[in-house]
């Protein structure tokens, strides 16, 4: 008599399902909410109302948003740029340095011409942002192409080159003269600081860029050759190089390309919320960026989305750390937990749930 | 009334949108050669599966000597005294042979085992050298090592997956001797293939397969060919037209002495080549996989760099030095060997793996956008013209059969009116309708004027097909030869040539 | 001077010993076809852990054990979403270490600022009283012994066991593997968790001997640099001790150059680790040919067998 063993099996999918692609970011960002409400209960604190003030709290009035539009600015030109390397299999895990080469190098003119009036420095600042996170992606990208190097340690390398260079030069040569000893540079000429949009919110032009350069990069995405080229190149290098996409081009495309965003990013920063240059301008955005670049499927769109709702988790934990006592690290461990969800969910996107039975002859 | 030594009854396995074995029966008795038939696709790779253990049969018997036998996993086959030899060999290239066998066997003391290789493969003429690497040796060493690994085992019933489809002809021959001596001892062998004058010449019994099912069962000596043939495709099979052939004096493709090194770890590296296609040619090249093929195609995409030395022109324009890009804007298209992976990307539905050959040549993006619309409508008129089987346009490349996957590519390729198609390998794994569909449309090609290179390691596909053939062997190329006038057994002797015993031989043949 | 050159043998064992544990595991991990990333998240979490047991038991074996512990459950999540659900290694290596950052960072905060005795160094009377060799060879913390013998260990393992020759099939073919019929999958569940208990074993070093403190982020990189040393070592435990050493050297060398007064700002000799593994790569990563014989050829490649 044989025995039926019921079984749950994974089956690949002949087309990529659509909805998975859109429920496993919504799954991710709710079961992220349910675990954190776990772990608010184990920290004696009330679930429904921390939940609350990480959530939804800064959605609820137009400070809150314009803080969480400021937040996610940079957050989202990052992982766009990143968006498009991990497309195409190129890991640039240095953003965050690449962040800081361009606000080094974009801050230069405003540090060197603290007194100029001149309306084209604030162009030359981002310009010259955009180069200087190129610039320090050129190396990884240089030693990939030319020595096999893995790009992936080669750039996180980087980060702490990068971090050690900005303390270096902002406490050193670079530091303010009338700065009472704290560490920082001169502040910023008027010219050289990103307008605000709106009295009395901090909202100012560089989210705007933000939000403009996603749309641009999904029309780039979906129409042009080289959109096209990337989305083969990372699904299948061998068939790429078939096709004539030239491996080395690409690698040297995506990483110019996460570079400058992230070095945009970073100038933007500089210029606009801080207004100087510190020993830290980054509270790990350049590592942020490569969750919201997965929370968004890697799609530029997606993107804006994913650096919105992330953003919200970080004016969340601000306000829970003043009004509930929790911690800022909250925010890091949420944001490690919607990774890991994400990625487990993203198997229904491939793969579809199956029950089978097994047919065993008992001896 | 001595049993069976192997007796199936009813056996079933589906998987999911196929039943890959429906209700089949077969015997076995000891001391026999039982050859299994059938086209690609029709269920023997998973019949036998089940029967080592691999996978599990959803319904049916497996009786080993008459006794119902459980076999949940190669481990319990192996116990039983059943041994196989898969097509796609379990080697683990970084390591030794003889590490390679002890992985395969229960764990034992290697210096007695290296004893015990040494004698049988002695005793059954497969020469084996234990502390070589598995990187470094041939196909026909490579399945030395399987077969040794198998017969340490003592098997009683030794399942062969398509031996010779790896083999010269020669090799095939000490094969076939090996397999004889197997058998005198009483052992059985269960052997699949696919080519059918060395089943008849083999095999005491065959059971036929078709679409999952057993349609048949004969002695094959007592068949020809062709019925064999029949009874696998279940129709009656026309025998080989003549071709007309016009072949004509204008040059599509002109190698001369192409030198290029391998860019792989063990490739082959592809030494003075020289061959002209013309324009109505067929040209073939005939060889074993492993032999610079791939080395070839890629010399002549271009997607691995310039050459070392030598030139190649296509449509007399010097492109010795173009990426893959500027030689399709020539007129020249190309069907490499691997289908999932270089040739179409799985992932990617049927429209997108459309615009990755013919996006520049058909003008999809002329200004710098991409008209997905155009696209799709390329894409229909290839599902349309050959008679590609998908759920649509949109479908992934991956859910389409090999067969069908195939014509597509070679659709694809073909509907960009080339003046030059460069084909690797064009019918492996294909089944036989799809096969012919291939063919003819080539054939098409060619006969308005085009030339075509088929690489191919099928000799009955390159007989069929070519007006001449050369063959290809360790990186250097024969003379081509019209296919009237030269042989298989002389194609099967350049095939297996070396460079240094036998320059002459590949110049002379 | 010869006790200025003792003191710096001494202290670069130290500064290598977290590498030795961190490359091992993650060599015999990646032997087995999987790639990690995740090493520096697995650090801080035996970091914070083992530093955690110690401070509330006060027995600082049981903090080492607690750290290693820490460390296989942490891999064991990206064991579970790599091996079992197939994710991308590449992505949930790089979740391990942003989740295992933040872990650390909230669960250690509490810690912050406290301290626990350091652990001793051993001492043999006669053997360690030697003149110079003495304390070089028998007056290390006994972890640093405990790391070097199980580098020994996964040496013999990998060479002359049958298990360990089991293990570089899997990574070499896992598929052939499978056909044979091993359990391709639980294999690598155990390489993952190995890699974890030595990871955490790593941290737990950190945070218990090399400096008996916890720090929000504290191996500053030690993790990524034990993967670069992998590469390095070309999949070889041999060169693992050596390229950890080097590591070591340079770090204690920037470190004592520094106090030194060398004349170069500190910032830039605080660099030298860095840019000093990206020089290594380089050079090894060169020789594409070499890269490609030893690296496990199923390297990051995701495994599904067929029912």
């Amino acid at each position: 008599m044989p025995l039926e063993i019921p079984l749950l099996t994974l089956e690949a999918r002949a087309t990529p399902s659509v909805s998975a692609a859109w429920l496993s970011p919504l799954l991710a960002l709710t079961l992220t909410a349910i675990t954190g409400a776990a772990i608010f209960l184990i920290m004696g604190k009330s679930p429904g109302i921390a939940l609350y003030i990480y959530f939804i709290e800064p959605l609820t009035s137009w400070s809150g948003l314009s803080e969480v539009l400021v937040k996610a600015g940079p957050l989202i030109l990052i992982g766009v740029g990143l968006s498009i390397g991990f497309r195409a299999g190129i890991w640039n895990i240095g953003a965050e340095g690449q962040f800081i080469a361009g606000a080094l190098l974009g801050s230069a003119p405003a540090i060197f011409f603290y007194e100029s009036a001149n309306p084209l420095i604030l162009p030359l600042m981002m310009l010259l942002g955009i180069l200087g996170g190129m610039g320090w992606a050129a190396i990884p990208a240089f030693l990939k192409t030319r020595f096999n190097a893995n790009e992936i340690l080669v750039s996180l390398m980087l980060v702490y080159v990068a971090e050690l260079l900005l303390i270096h030069l902002v406490q050193g040569p670079w530091r303010n003269p009338q700065g009472w000893g704290f560490p920082g540079t001169r502040m910023f000429p008027d010219a050289a600081l990103l307008p605000v949009l709106f009295a009395g919110y901090r909202i100012h032009l560089g989210t705007i860029i933000a939000i403009v350069v996603p749309l641009l990069v999904w029309f780039a995405l979906a129409k042009t050759p080289f959109g096209f080229q990337i989305k083969v190149f990372g699904s299948a290098p061998l068939a790429a190089r078939h096709a004539g996409i030239g491996e080395k081009r690409m690698i040297w495309v995506t990483l110019m390309i996460g570079g400058g965003l992230a070095g945009l990013a970073g100038v933007i920063e500089a210029s606009s919320t801080i207004g100087q240059l510190v020993p830290k301008i980054s509270p790990g955005y350049g590592f942020t960026a490569i969750i919201v670049a997965f929370l968004g499927r890697l799609h530029p769109v997606g993107a804006l989305l994913a650096g919105i709702a992330i953003a919200v988790t970080y004016i969340g934990g601000e306000g829970a750390q003043i009004s509930a006592g929790l911690p800022k690290a909250v925010t890091g461990l949420f944001q490690g937990i919607i990774l890991f969800y994400l990625l487990a969910f993203d198997l229904l996107t491939r793969y579809r749930l199956t029950r089978i039975t097994i047919s065993k002859s008992a001896t | 009334m001595i049993p069976a030594l192997l007796e199936l009854r009813g056996i079933q396995k589906i998987f999911p949108g196929c039943i890959a074995n429906d209700n089949i029966d077969l015997t076995i008795a000891p001391g026999e050669i039982h050859a299994l038939l059938g086209e690609n696709g029709a269920g023997k790779s998973t019949l036998v599966k089940m029967i080592y253990g691999v996978l599990r049969p959803d319904q049916g018997e497996i009786l080993w000597r008459g006794e119902s036998a459980q076999i949940d996993n190669p481990a319990s086959a192996r116990a039983l005294g059943i041994g196989m030899v898969f097509q796609h060999f379990s080697l683990f290239e970084s390591m030794t042979t003889l590490e390679n066998i002890a992985l395969a066997l229960p764990a034992q003391n290697l210096d007695l085992l290296r004893a015990q290789l040494e004698k049988t493969a002695n005793e059954y003429g497969l020469k084996l050298h234990p502390d070589r690497y598995v990187y470094d040796l041939s196909m026909g060493e490579r399945q030395r090592i399987e077969i040794v690994r198998c017969l340490l085992q003592d098997p009683k019933l030794l399942i062969l997956d398509e031996p010779t489809s790896v083999l010269t002809p020669q090799e095939s021959d000490v094969l076939f001797e090996t397999l004889r001596k197997l058998v005198a001892e009483g052992r059985s062998i269960l052997y699949i293939s696919h080519k059918l004058e060395e089943v008849r010449a083999l095999c005491g019994q065959a059971t036929i397969l078709r679409g999952g099912k057993r349609v048949d069962h004969c002695v094959p000596a007592e068949e020809t060919a062709q019925s064999l043939a029949e009874k696998m495709i279940g129709r009656r099979v026309e025998p080989i037209q003549d071709r007309e052939t016009s072949i004509l004096n204008e040059k599509r493709l002109v190698v001369s002495n192409l030198s290029k090194r391998s860019d792989e770890l063990h490739g082959t590296d592809i030494q003075d080549v020289t061959f002209t296609v013309h324009a109505g040619e067929i040209l073939g090249i005939a060889g074993i996989a492993g032999n610079g093929q791939t080395e070839l195609m890629a010399a002549l995409t271009g997607e691995t760099g310039p050459p070392q030395s030598g030139s190649i022109e296509i449509e007399n324009q010097d492109a010795t030095a173009m990426a893959p890009m500027d030689r399709r804007q020539l007129g020249a298209v190309f069907v490499p060997e691997e289908r999932i992976g270089q040739a179409a990307v799985s992932n990617l539905s049927l429209i997108q793996n459309s615009f990755l050959t013919s996006g520049k040549r058909m003008g999809f993006a002329s200004a710098g956008i991409i008209d997905w619309s155009a696209v799709g409508a390329y894409t229909g008129h290839i599902l349309d013209r050959f008679d590609v089987r998908a759920t649509g346009r949109d479908a992934l490349a991956s859910s389409l059969s090999g067969g069908n996957l195939q014509k597509f590519i070679v659709g694809r390729e073909i509907l960009q009116a080339p003046q030059l198609i460069i084909v690797s390998q064009p019918t492996w794994g294909v089944d036989a309708g799809a096969a012919a569909a291939i063919h003819e449309q080539i054939q098409e090609l060619v006969a308005n004027g085009a030339g075509a290179l088929v690489i191919s390691q099928d000799l009955d596909e390159i007989f069929s097909l070519c007006d001449r053939i050369a063959v290809i062997s360790q990186g250097s190329l024969s003379t081509p030869r019209p296919a009237a006038e030269i042989t298989t057994e002389a194609v099967g002797l350049l095939m297996g040539a070396s460079n240094h015993a036998s320059g002459d031989s590949l110049a002379n043949a | 001077m010869t006790e200025l050159i003792i003191a710096s043998i001494m202290t670069i064992m130290t500064a290598a010993t977290p590498l030795i544990f961190a490359a091992t595991g993650e060599l015999i991990c990646e032997k087995s076809g999987v790639l990690n990333l995740g090493v520096e998240g697995m650090m801080l979490i035996g970091a914070v852990f083992g530093f955690a047991a110690v401070t509330v038991t006060g027995a600082p074996m049981l903090g080492v054990f607690a750290g290693a512990l820490a460390g296989i459950f942490a891999s064991l999540i990206f064991g579970f979403l790599t091996l079992s659900l197939l994710s991308n290694q590449v992505a949930t290596g790089l979740a391990l270490t942003i989740f295992g950052t933040g872990l650390s960072a909230l669960f250690g905060l509490e810690y912050v600022g406290k301290t626990i005795e350091q652990i001793e160094p051993i001492y043999i009377p006669l053997l360690t009283d030697l003149p110079i060799v003495g304390r070089i060879l028998f007056g290390h913390d006994p972890l640093i012994y405990l790391a070097i013998g199980i580098l020994g260990l996964t040496a013999w393992f990998l060479r002359r066991t049958r298990a360990g020759m089991i293990l570089r099939a899997v990574g070499d073919s896992d598929y052939s593997a499978h056909a044979i019929g091993y359990p391709v999958i639980a294999i690598r569940y155990a390489a993952v968790a190995f890699g974890g208990a030595m990871a955490g074993l790593g941290g737990a070093y950190l945070s218990l001997a090399y400096t008996p403190l916890w720090a929000e982020n504290m191996s500053a990189g030690r993790g990524w640099i034990a993967l670069a040393l992998v590469v390095f070592a070309s999949w070889r435990p041999s060169r693992v001790l050596l390229g950890a050493i080097l590591f070591g050297g340079i770090t204690i060398l920037q470190l004592n150059a520094q106090a030194a007064g060398f004349g170069i700002p500190a910032s830039y000799m605080s660099m030298l680790p860095y840019i000093a593994t990206i020089v290594v790569l380089v050079l090894i990563s060169r020789d594409s040919a070499r890269i490609r014989l030893n690296a496990p050829a199923c390297l990051g490649r995701a495994f599904r067998a067929e029912r």
